[in-house]
């Protein structure tokens, strides 16, 4: 069931657990509306790929995920033939003392024998999937310029069968992380979102929605800690996947307010490089200063 | 413009310059007889003037008429055509161009051949121009060897002009994108295995095979625009300017920086040089200011870098290293800098100057995390880093961490 305003976007997206901005919301009404592709960057950690989920389920249709990588191809993004049962098949045509080659092209190269990958799949089924081609700055030109082509047209041909259409286009959501710039025809088609870090009162709904048994007061000193981190010159700011780790660590250690002894044991759920959490170790005392009035 | 239409518009000059050329050759200590001279001006009209090496064999043949003499026409010569204004020539007709390959002539029966090097040459002949293989183009050994900030106007044109013509290549990168290859591919193509099959009655007979394709390497260029670099940057911004418009495609993005970072690759994309620079020195602000390259580069690191690093780049780091940040700074921005980079490469302008070495702190510090550290002061610098370049290790080098830490109070 897809919502009918922004509004709806909003709560219905609430009610399947993402607590999310309005500007995001309304990307994905309006891609769900004009039936166009959704393009989300952002750094790593906003959610972008959460949202995908959360949108399958909201939607109640089939997730497809497609993980970029260099060099991903046809035969891993689109379809591949089942070599083994192809070769078997062959020979029990040929024990069976079928000679035709024409036959045996048509039997071996069938729809029996293809294997379906994800841009594939979410041309079938009745019902339109949700399909997530995450990180996509990952692939290389040659696969963004294939996918502009399935993006336009909705339709993959098989050279051995034929074309192969979708009933109903799948909603497309694309991820970047901006490791390279994606090219803007492919960027053109898309609505195009970045998705920011959220603001403190945003960020406190969502570990108190995900990490509930965490106590309010840990859970403001929490986010607001990291909230001052992001300001900081770092290599890699947290994003709402660290906070949220970072929360159910304090709570798995039994911590009930924020003290240096606790911070320094758990940097590591916060912080990825050894010179960032220098800086923030260098910088703890400050902060938490700071943040005593809250 | 191509060295053929230069040649064209002065031919109608060619016999002054022909006359001129044996009275040089007669300066260089060389007979020349006035019937000589006759003979190879009519030979003139006789060959093709548009094709360099016969233009040169014909002075060659009927001005020359000694082993001996052989150095002092070639280097005669040399002079004679780069006068002309037709600096690019001279390799070609020595023979020591590279790319493309000289057609060589077949042996005709009875030909006598210059083999290249005599055993018995006159030692007190003058040195002959050895063209350096790692230069492309031709310039003298002088301008070669002259750094870039002692030369006058006209030379830095040469300069210029030489930088334009150079072609950069650097070693390809091997992608993970499989393409079809022949019998020495690395991996199995089951797909045009199984196909091959069937046109044979489903006899697997020959296996087809894929290869990892190679695509040109990115290069990142960072070049200090700082008060100290202020005779440089001109020069190094034209070299930069070369090698993004350089007909290998690499992927080149630049960046400026003096105390902060300015993306420059906008504006060096630019074909015409003139355009690009003036454009260059539009965008960035702190030309010819103080020096902040470790804050430079640690903003570049923070930002930048995650959208142009992502595929093994090659990182040219152009800059005299006097740096007015902490040493630290400095040293840990270059090492998260080498550490992100297939291959991080220091051009210094200074390291060319009599008895340098590397003392400003900051430099002393950061020099354990350059893979390497290369001058930049002349022709023949450039012409060594793009042999250098050429011939880059497909891996990365093995490294070191642990730029000095910050002390944590």
């Amino acid at each position: 069931m897809r919502p009918q305003s922004i509004e709806a976007t909003l709560t219905a997206l609430e009610a399947h657990g993402y607590v999310a901005e309005q500007s995001l919301a309304t990307a994905v009404f309006l891609a769900l509306k004009l039936e166009r592709p959704l393009f989300l960057e952002g750094e790593p950690g906003v959610g972008k790929t959460e949202i995908v989920k959360v949108l399958s389920k909201m939607l109640g249709t089939r997730l497809i995920r497609l993980q970029c990588y260099e060099g991903l191809d046809v035969s891993s993004a689109v379809y591949e033939w089942d070599y083994a049962r192809q070769m078997l098949e062959i020979r029990l045509l040929e024990a069976s003392g079928e000679r035709s080659a024409t036959t045996v092209r048509r039997e071996v190269f069938g729809a029996d024998f293809l294997v379906k990958r994800p841009l594939l799949q979410a041309l079938e089924g009745d019902t339109a999937p949700v399909l997530l081609i995450d990180e996509l700055d990952r692939a290389d030109e040659e696969f963004e310029a294939y996918l502009l082509e399935f993006l336009s047209e909705w339709q993959i041909t098989v050279p051995e069968i034929g074309t192969i259409s979708a009933a109903q286009p799948p909603v497309v959501v694309i991820t970047s992380n901006r490791t390279r710039e994606i090219h803007d025809a492919l960027k053109r088609r898309c609505l195009y979102h970045w998705i920011d870090y959220p603001d403190y009162q945003k960020e406190l709904r969502i570990v108190q929605q995900k990490v509930p048994d965490v106590p309010a007061k840990l859970a403001q000193q929490i986010v607001s800690f990291v909230q001052r981190l992001r300001d900081m010159e770092l290599y890699k700011a947290p994003g709402i996947a660290e906070t949220l780790d970072w929360a159910a660590s304090l709570m798995a250690l039994e911590v009930t307010s924020l003290e240096p002894a606790a911070l320094e044991d758990t940097y590591g759920t916060l912080l990825k490089y050894q010179d960032d959490i220098v800086r923030a170790r260098a910088a703890a005392r400050d902060l938490l200063a700071q943040m005593q009035p809250v | 413009m191509d060295w053929s239409e230069r040649l064209t518009r002065s031919s109608q000059h060619l016999l002054g310059h022909a006359v001129h050329f044996t009275r040089a050759l007669r300066e260089a200590g060389v007979t020349v007889s006035p019937a000589q001279t006759a003979v190879f001006a009519e030979s003139l009209s006789a060959v093709n003037l548009l094709e360099p090496r016969e233009f040169c064999d014909a002075a060659r043949l009927t001005l020359i008429s000694k082993r001996e003499d052989l150095a002092r026409f070639e280097a005669a010569f040399t002079k004679f055509w780069r006068d002309l204004g037709l600096g690019g020539v001279p390799d070609e007709l020595l023979g020591n161009l590279r790319l493309p390959p000289p057609k060589k002539p077949s042996q005709r029966p009875g030909e006598v051949r210059d083999t290249g090097a005599p055993k018995n040459r006159d030692p007190n002949a003058s040195p002959q121009t050895v063209v350096d293989r790692a230069l492309t183009f031709s310039v003298d050994e002088v301008l070669k060897t002259k750094r870039f900030d002692r030369m006058d106007a006209g030379e830095l044109e040469q300069a210029k002009r030489a930088i334009e013509r150079f072609e950069w290549r650097i070693r390809p990168r091997r992608t993970r994108r499989l393409e079809a290859a022949g019998r020495r591919g690395e991996r199995l193509d089951m797909r045009g295995t199984v196909r091959a099959a069937l046109r044979l009655q489903g006899e697997f007979v020959r296996l087809k095979r894929k290869s990892f394709a190679s695509k040109p390497r990115d290069i990142v260029v960072l070049c200090d625009v700082s008060g100290s670099m202020e005779r440089f940057a001109r020069l190094l911004l034209h070299f930069v300017h070369a090698l993004t418009q350089g007909r290998v495609k690499h992927r080149v993005e630049s960046f400026a920086f003096g105390t902060r970072l300015t993306r420059i690759t906008k504006a060096l994309e630019r074909r015409s040089v003139d355009d690009a620079l003036r454009e260059v020195g539009a965008t960035v602000n702190d030309w010819s200011g103080g020096t902040r390259i470790g804050g430079s580069l640690n903003g570049f690191n923070r930002g930048a870098a995650k959208r142009v690093l992502g595929r093994g780049a090659v990182v040219l780091l152009i800059s005299d290293g006097w740096d007015q940040g902490e040493p630290n700074v400095l040293a840990r921005a270059v090492e998260r800098l080498q550490k992100t980079s297939h291959r991080l490469i220091w051009l210094n302008p200074l390291i060319g100057t009599a008895g340098f070495q590397a003392q400003t702190r900051g430099l002393l510090a950061a020099l354990p995390f350059v893979d390497d550290f290369l001058p930049i002061d002349n022709l023949k610098s450039l012409g060594e880093l793009a042999q250098h370049l050429s011939n880059l290790d497909s891996r990365r080098g093995a490294r070191q961490s642990g730029a000095g830490r910050i002390k944590t109070t």
